[in-house]
């Protein structure tokens, strides 16, 4: 039945794309436009004493200086999600709580201008001491963020599902480690942009930014702004030129240009620089993880204990402490084991803000787990291969309920990770170490496998809040996850198809042409899709937006049920039409014909010709107009319950891969030799975008594994604000990237499709982490910190040859 | 990331450059390539009130060969360097060293002299210029004057350059017979600026080593020669151990300070690891004219 979906389409976007015409928040003409410029401070932690502006009021150009003043006087702090008085406003009111953090805005005529200005603004600070590191600000005597909070915990959790003590009281091994995983962003090639211009006589702000969702946010500015969710409107331009996460957390950001420009009556366009992206945009959590594992002798994992520290740097900032949360159901990955303790602790340092980032949290999860692992192996003497096979869940258990509440909803584990090692030849991958170790060289073969989670269900992020304060009786519970479109068929049988998800290079028109051609029986040149967003027009949910790997099933289910609704007008209509009996028509090869055949029936453009032009005609009760608009909701996204357990995502995808590496034993430098990875993404609508995004998430994994960190020093100074320090790897340090798919539909998505935007960025720091380890096992090294940098291994191998062996 | 205002100037020569350049003084800089003195004005790191701007000067972008030598016209670009036959084959150091020198898009517009003028210290053309005894070619108000390489970079970011004078050419040695060379470097993505680079050419007479030449950039403050490694090859000859001894003395000369990206032991470390390999490859070019494949 499906002829365009599963097909590898060329992009619709990419010929406007590849050519410089694509239209993006930088590219918008606009009447009369201002420019802002941020100053931001230069200090980690500093009580701010006093702001002298007047100087740059007076500059040439200036039309106005927005501070900490203007954001108490004039917004509300943004709401947190979590419990510790945290007060987090669009600018520093009382204390700048990490370098770079917005101080003051500058409104003049151009951004040249405005620097020029921001260079007057006198601010007097009283530098404070500063803590970076997530532990040691939860030492007595660690400098206090924010004072009414009296700690610099934001949020702690302490769950336990099942029986973690009995079990590792019956282990026959246990093992403990310590991990850290840093801090790394994602660097999209647009950096965040916002138009702001208020219409005082209808008292409407609009802000066009690249803001991708979730629109969740939008409550969050109207609430610090004061204003209506009717008098805010959101506006998305055709292009937004990736964000990975990032650009969710451009909120405040909306909020403070939109207070700028209801301050100053002009309209105020930011576009964030990538000095200012890289030290305040937002990235990943760094964070410290204590693990213990509870296993048989033959390798059956029975529990694991977690407690670790999340840093969220000077605030909590909304959707955070997702960072601690987003994987709650899966927080057992693909293995069967039924006890977990986990003991989350959520901290405030002197670092700028975090957020979604490419893989969210899982990254660090399945670093953590998938080392345990290969150390569960190495303890027992096992293939890591093996204890792996031994603690699959098995594929007759689907839908499987997680410890935690997740319910994944389909998997063949065992068979995708076989095809891994196939492919890899893992065998003999593991012959040629052995020849290799024999010459002396340091060579490694490390596996990783994880559960791939996409579309978040809201109710995740409350796990954060204590069950007791989840049942008081004025709590608003959160569930869900939807998604809308919608769908018209015009006079001449074309159609266009409406989008609420704020793509940001995705391909979301190229995908839904393909699912509404077979859904109608057209092409997909047939089709327009649209997927620029503006709040005041769209269809829109709390949950709507790119983000959470969700469009691949939340967003084309909607599309698909849109164009369901049609046929079925269509199939209404045709009867009326041809006086044939309900049911005994149906909608087939685009067009409507008996059940069965025998007649031609009637085409698609034939009915819409007949629906718009003659509308008299149409039945009694049917609403005239070809256009129907789906909102699809995932069933099973339910709040938390008592007992912390939540199906966190909706749909959970699995991922196998093999990869051998090779370290020079003298510079310390790591060569990728083999990168197979294996996806079971379910249906997959579009092979070459799928593997479009596998490769970039792998390669993004590699990043934050082997060359990206946002680095601070012991007094909160930042290091990394440039490319030159940033590294961010580009195609000539990408391995091949061998990819493979293995496809158990979702039984809970219309087309059976599942999300893989985020993939195999969850795997490649584990993958990777495992090879070197491999490879340096000899040497009695383990890699439990990232990114391992020449230096930093080159340094572990020089205290290995020294350490008497 | 705007630069605050300053007065441009865009002479046609590099005379018109210098009668500007003698006008402003101090307050002016001058723009070649941009690859540094952009990011650093848009930073707002450098305020000059004046930048000249070379790129039309175009008397200053040459390559010519002279008896025992090339002369690069300070404006020259990287891009024309790496690709010159002249360079390749009386200059391949240079031109080897040159596919390290950041990547294509930079070496476009990037030249020989606005990067000998930067000093940066992790640049490879300083180490290449302090390995070969280069000659810079500096004129200023009192005329022109000759600076050898050793005396022209002085420390980090700092040369020989007065108030009021420019870098015009640089004359580099061309490749002695029976010399072999290579430029070895390590950086966390190819492209980026060294964590170390070493640049090496040796001469051979019969099993003995004439001379050896040794430059270290991402080392110190200022690219850096390694003579006492050199003396160790010139005399004790080219054998393993002695490449060997060779690399261990180089790795005792430097004075690396650590970043971000490297430790001082790790590039102290570096510093012997590519002299050896830098060694090995240009002696194996010193006997075998030359043919051994590039590591990249």
């Amino acid at each position: 039945m499906a002829k365009w979906v599963g097909q590898p389409l060329k992009r619709v976007e990419d010929p406007r794309l590849l050519t410089g015409r694509g239209v993006f928040v930088a590219d918008l003409p606009l009447k009369d436009p201002y420019a802002a410029a941020i100053l931001r401070s230069p200090h980690a932690h500093a009580r701010i004493r006093s702001i002298d502006a007047s100087a740059a009021l007076a500059a040439r150009g200036v039309a106005g200086v927005i501070t900490g003043a203007d954001a108490l006087a004039h917004t509300q702090p943004f709401a947190v999600g979590v419990q510790a008085p945290v007060k987090y406003y669009c600018l520093a009111t009382d204390k700048a709580r990490f370098v770079g953090e917005p101080v003051a805005v500058v409104i003049a005529r151009d951004r040249y201008l405005a620097e020029d200005a921001l260079e007057l603004i006198q601010v007097e600070y009283e530098p404070l001491p500063a803590v970076v590191d997530p532990e040691d600000a939860l030492k007595p005597g660690a400098p206090i963020l924010h004072e009414a909070a009296g700690s610099n915990q934001a949020c702690h959790r302490e769950i336990v599902y099942g029986d973690v003590e009995g079990a590792f009281a019956a282990a026959a091994v246990v093992i403990r480690e310590r991990f850290r995983f840093p801090k790394y962003s994602s660097t999209p090639i647009e950096t965040y942009g916002v138009v702001a211009a208020y219409d005082a006589a209808s008292g409407v702000l609009t802000i066009t930014s690249n803001f991708m969702g979730p629109f969740i946010l939008h409550a969050l500015v109207a609430r610090a702004l004061g204003l209506a969710e009717n008098r805010l409107r959101f506006v998305v331009p055709p292009e937004i030129g990736g964000s990975f996460g990032i650009k969710t957390s451009i909120f405040p950001y909306l909020a403070v240009m939109g207070l700028a420009a209801m301050r100053t009556g002009v309209t105020v366009r930011w576009i964030e620089d990538r000095r200012e992206h890289l030290l305040a945009s937002s990235s990943g959590v760094d964070r410290v993880a204590y693990r213990e594992l509870a296993a048989r002798d033959d390798g059956t994992i029975l529990a694991m204990r977690t407690r670790w520290y999340d840093n969220v740097g000077g605030y909590v900032r909304s959707p955070e402490p997702g960072c601690t949360f987003r994987p709650v159901g899966n927080w057992v990955g693909p293995y069967r084991f039924a006890n977990l303790a986990a003991d989350a602790h959520v901290v405030l340092t002197n670092k700028s803000l975090t957020g979604p980032n490419r893989g969210y949290a899982c990254g660090h999860l399945y670093f953590e787990i998938e080392r345990m692992v290969d150390l569960l192996a190495q303890r027992l003497g096992m293939d890591p291969a093996e204890v792996r096979r031994r603690n699959f869940i098995q594929p007759g258990q689907f839908p499987y309920r997680t410890p935690s509440g997740g319910l994944y909803d389909s998997g063949d584990y065992p068979a995708a990770f076989e095809r891994a090692l196939e492919a890899a030849g893992y065998d003999k991958l593991l012959e040629e170490q052995k020849r290799a170790r024999a010459a002396g060289r340091l060579y490694g073969v490390g596996l990783a496998v994880a559960v791939d989670p996409s579309v978040s269900n809201m109710g995740y992020i409350t796990i954060a809040l204590d069950p007791a304060v989840r049942a008081r009786p004025e709590y608003l519970p959160k569930s869900g996850a939807i998604e809308s479109a919608t769908v018209k068929i015009d006079p001449l049988g074309k159609v266009t198809a409406i989008l609420g998800t704020a793509p940001q290079g995705q391909g979301h028109q190229t995908i839904v042409a393909q699912i509404i051609a077979d859904e109608l029986g057209l092409a997909p040149g047939d089709i327009t899709v649209v997927d620029e967003m503006d709040t005041f027009t769209r269809v829109w949910g709390i949950s709507s937006g790119t983000y959470s790997s969700r469009f691949g099933s939340v967003g084309t289910s909607a599309a698909a049920l849109a164009a369901r609704k049609l046929k079925d007008k269509l199939v209404r209509l045709a009867c009326a039409l041809t006086e044939a009996p309900a049911e005994s028509l149906v909608f087939a090869d685009g067009r409507v014909m008996p059940r069965g055949g025998g007649s031609r029936g009637l085409t698609l453009k034939e009915l819409a010709g007949r629906a718009h032009w003659n509308t008299q005609a149409l039945p009694p009760g049917m609403e005239p107009a070809l256009e129907a608009t789906a909102v699809f909701g995932f069933p099973l996204a339910d709040s938390p319950d008592a007992q912390d357990r939540v199906n966190s995502s909706n749909t959970y995808g699995f991922i196998a891969e093999v990869m051998a590496v090779e370290v020079d034993p003298e510079t310390a430098e790591i060569k990728i030799l083999r990168y197979v990875t294996v996806h079971d993404a379910g249906v997959i609508i579009n092979p070459l975008i799928a593997e479009g995004q596998i490769a970039g998430g792998a390669l993004h994994g590699l990043g934050g594994a082997l060359w990206e960190e946002l680095a601070y020093d012991s007094e909160g100074q930042f290091l990394s604000g440039s490319f030159i320090d940033y590294l961010v790897p580009s195609a000539s340090q990408a391995p091949v990237i061998e990819v493979e798919h293995l496809a158990t539909p979702s039984p809970f998505t219309t087309l059976g499709a599942k999300g893989l935007g985020e993939a195999s960025s969850m795997t490649a720091p584990a993958a990777v982490a495992n090879a070197v380890s491999d490879a340096l096992a000899p040497l009695g090294i383990a890699i439990t910190e990232l990114p391992i940098t020449p230096s930093r291994l080159w340094h572990l191998l020089d205290a290995a040859r020294r350490r008497p062996r | 990331m705007k630069p605050p205002p300053f007065d441009y100037y865009a002479p046609a020569s590099a005379a018109e450059a210098l009668e500007l350049l003698g006008r402003y003084g101090a307050d002016a800089r001058l723009l070649a390539g941009g690859q540094s003195l952009v990011p650093l004005l848009n930073f707002r790191l450098s305020a000059p009130a004046v930048i000249i701007d070379l790129n039309r000067a175009t008397d200053l972008a040459y390559i010519k060969e002279e008896t025992g030598r090339v002369r690069l016209g300070a404006m020259t670009r990287q891009r024309a360097i790496e690709f010159s036959p002249l360079v390749k084959s009386r200059l391949p150091l240079l031109a080897e060293a040159t596919r390290w020198v950041g990547h294509l898009p930079t070496r476009t517009r990037g030249t020989v002299g606005g990067s000998l003028a930067h000093s940066d210290p992790a640049a490879e053309y300083p180490a290449v210029a302090t390995a070969l005894d280069a000659e810079l070619v500096v004129r200023g108000p009192a005329g022109e004057r000759v600076v050898p390489a050793a005396e022209f970079f002085l420390g980090l970011m700092t040369t020989a350059l007065q108030p009021g004078e420019m870098l015009v050419e640089v004359r580099l040695p061309a490749l002695a017979s029976n010399s072999g060379w290579a430029f070895e470097e390590f950086s966390r993505r190819h492209g980026d600026f060294a964590i170390v680079g070493i640049a090496a050419m040796v001469t051979t007479e019969r099993d003995r080593c004439r001379s050896a030449r040794l430059a270290a950039c991402g080392a110190g403050p200022v690219a850096v020669r390694l003579r006492g490694a050199e003396e160790i090859l010139e005399q004790g000859g080219l054998g393993d151990l002695n490449i060997n001894a060779a690399a261990a003395r180089a790795a005792e000369l430097v004075d690396p300070s650590a970043d971000l990206h490297a430790s001082v032991e790790y590039r102290r470390h570096l510093v012997h690891v590519l002299t050896r390999r830098a060694l090995k490859r240009a002696l194996e070019r010193a006997r075998g004219g030359g043919a051994a494949p590039l590591r990249s």
